[in-house]
């Protein structure tokens, strides 16, 4: 990350006189994924058309590499960029000539055309369909070619709009591996639009929360789903507590996870030395008062002390600062059983089986 | 006769592939820019008078031309009055809103959100639209034989406007019409076939391009 490529100051989108998305303030920085999520209609896709300048914003201002957009020539900041939309849209051409057809906006020679297309339809592991029409591909293979159209351009920034959202899950799942492999070889500055948290989380070295049309937090993603800005912003990522460590070791599907001085267990199958991410529900931590000596099946058992205690219906919240901070959920009679209160130590045990790992 | 027909012929396909050409020119780019531009006020407006005019009487074209081309009227002073130039021009009048019409039809039925995607991939608004045609070519192709169709076959215009005459402005509607009035059917049946054989092949043509693309 060498700066910063794209910079949004007070921006503002009114659509026959209602503001339809309101951002005070956005950089995004070289080489940086950014994954943008929010529920449908929050106003992810207007940020997007703005920021490949197919929508007009009545006021604020976005620079690209420091200059203002009304100074750039659209057609050529076009040209720096790629758009893929949820839809691959693709013309009722051959996938060869869908997958070039970028480059042959940009005029470039018929020879180099053929081999970038050729290296990309590769690399997508769609090289066996190039003589296909469009038309003919399944959901999968014509994202790929979606993507493949992008890739090709080396966009010095791309933007991407739900690629996977209309995909069944095990092609959204083998696509999205893909996609990340290509974004950590390529390092292409992206921002990646989703209503799906794991997709946010699996891509995002940032995550932006967009919320009615408002930008909400912006963060790390360890940052975003511990400590949400606001109760709106809790209630849409589900507050989970989100441990960034390294596997430190791995036998028999079990692997250690070592998080800031902690080793903790999680079901899983990833080799020592992965970065993760380390994802727990609040409903799957258990507390225990410290000092009373429980024998159980929870793998993970660690200490900590109250911080804050949040009712919430007939539940409670309690943010527990275990050297990490920890959210656990339980109900108010536990609460009140356990005589909770803020500052005391507590114990918090979960499962290996209740840890979703998310390598980075 | 014989040679009556072939000269006869001649000058319909000029006339027509001319008139159809013109329109072409006219009602593409103006059909496409009705369908693109949504937020144009009384587009809605435009495009059902456009529809109205696609099924414009060819007598009632022929008259207004005439007015126009008349010795005495505004455009009076070119002389076109009884040229081949006035069929074209009645049958490019006829032919226009045929092609803007199903030009704006064909390009509405795309998805919105394909020009978008094809200027997030950098293409210029002129790259954009011509590949937003070979999208419609199908649909496109289908309103260049409506076109086409609807001035070789229309009579009204052509008599009025170019007054049939001999080795001059006799096309093959007007003179079938005029051998009919003789009591000459057997020339007036010549004159149908050569007609209908023209309509066949032009539309065969465009048929087979259009199917080659379909695939």
């Amino acid at each position: 990350m060498t700066g910063t490529i794209l910079n949004i100051k007070e921006l503002s989108v009114t659509r026959s006189d209602q503001t339809v998305l309101q951002v005070s303030s956005l950089d995004i920085q070289e080489g940086e994924v950014l994954a943008v999520i929010g529920p449908n209609g929050a106003g992810k896709s207007t940020l997007l058309l703005v920021l490949a300048r197919l929508l007009e914003h009545q006021s604020g201002q976005v620079y690209f590499r420091g200059k203002p957009f009304e100074q750039e020539d659209e057609l050529i900041y076009r040209r720096r960029i790629a758009l893929v939309l949820q839809e691959p849209l693709l013309l009722h051409r051959s996938v060869f000539d869908n997958v070039a057809a970028g480059l042959k906006f940009r005029g470039l020679p018929r020879a180099e055309v053929k081999s970038r297309t050729d290296e990309w339809l590769e690399r997508l592991g769609i090289n066996q369909l190039s003589n296909r029409p469009a038309h003919r591909l399944s959901g999968g293979e014509a994202q790929r070619a979606s993507l493949a159209r992008a890739f090709i351009l080396q966009p010095e920034l791309l933007l991407l709009d739900e690629p996977f959202s209309a995909l069944d899950a095990p092609t959204r799942s083998r696509l999205l591996q893909d996609l990340r492999t290509l974004l950590t070889q390529t390092s292409i500055t992206t921002v990646f639009i989703t209503h799906d948290l794991d997709e946010a989380l699996l891509l995002g070295d940032r995550v932006a929360v967009l919320l009615g049309g408002v930008l909400r937090q912006v963060g790390r993603p360890q940052d975003v789903f511990t400590a949400p800005s606001d109760g709106e912003v809790a209630a849409f990522v589900g507050v989970e507590t989100v441990i960034a460590g390294t596997v430190a070791q791995a036998q028999n599907g079990l692997v250690s996870v070592q998080a800031n001085g902690l080793h903790l267990e999680a079901v899983g199958d990833l080799p020592v030395g992965t970065h993760v991410l380390f994802c727990l529900r609040p409903e799957d931590i258990t507390l225990t008062i410290s000092d009373a000596d429980i024998i159980s099946s929870a793998r993970n058992r660690i200490n900590g002390r109250i911080m804050r205690l949040t009712p919430s219906g007939p539940l409670m919240k309690v943010f527990v600062d275990c050297g990490l901070p920890v959210v656990a959920l339980i109900t108010r009679g536990s609460a009140n059983d356990m005589k909770l209160s803020e500052g005391q130590a507590v114990t918090a045990s979960f499962k290996a089986t209740a840890v979703h790992l998310i390598p980075r | 006769m014989s040679s009556d027909i072939f000269e006869i012929t001649i000058l319909s396909i000029q006339v027509s592939l001319l008139a159809t050409g013109i329109s072409l020119f006219i009602g593409l780019p103006l059909g496409t820019w009705l369908a693109l531009r949504k937020q144009l006020r009384g587009r809605g407006f435009i495009l059902s008078i456009i529809n109205t005019g696609m099924a414009l009487p060819p007598v009632v074209v022929g008259l207004f031309v005439a007015m126009t081309l008349w010795r005495s009227g505004p455009l009076g002073s070119l002389d076109l009055i009884y040229t081949p130039a006035a069929i074209v021009i009645a049958q490019t009048i006829i032919a226009v809103p045929v092609v803007t019409g199903l030009t704006a039809a064909a390009l509405q039925q795309l998805d919105p959100r394909l020009r978008l995607q094809l200027l997030g991939l950098g293409a210029s608004p002129i790259q954009m639209v011509i590949s937003l045609w070979r999208e419609a070519r199908l649909p496109l192709l289908a309103a260049l034989m409506a076109a086409f169709g609807s001035v070789i076959s229309e009579v009204g215009a052509s008599m009025m406007v170019g007054g049939n005459i001999r080795h001059q402005t006799r096309v093959l509607t007007t003179a079938i019409v005029l051998e009919t009035g003789k009591g000459e059917f057997r020339n007036a049946i010549a004159l149908s076939i050569v007609l209908l054989i023209l309509a066949y092949l032009v539309n065969l043509g465009l048929t087979l391009i259009q199917q080659r693309g379909a695939r």
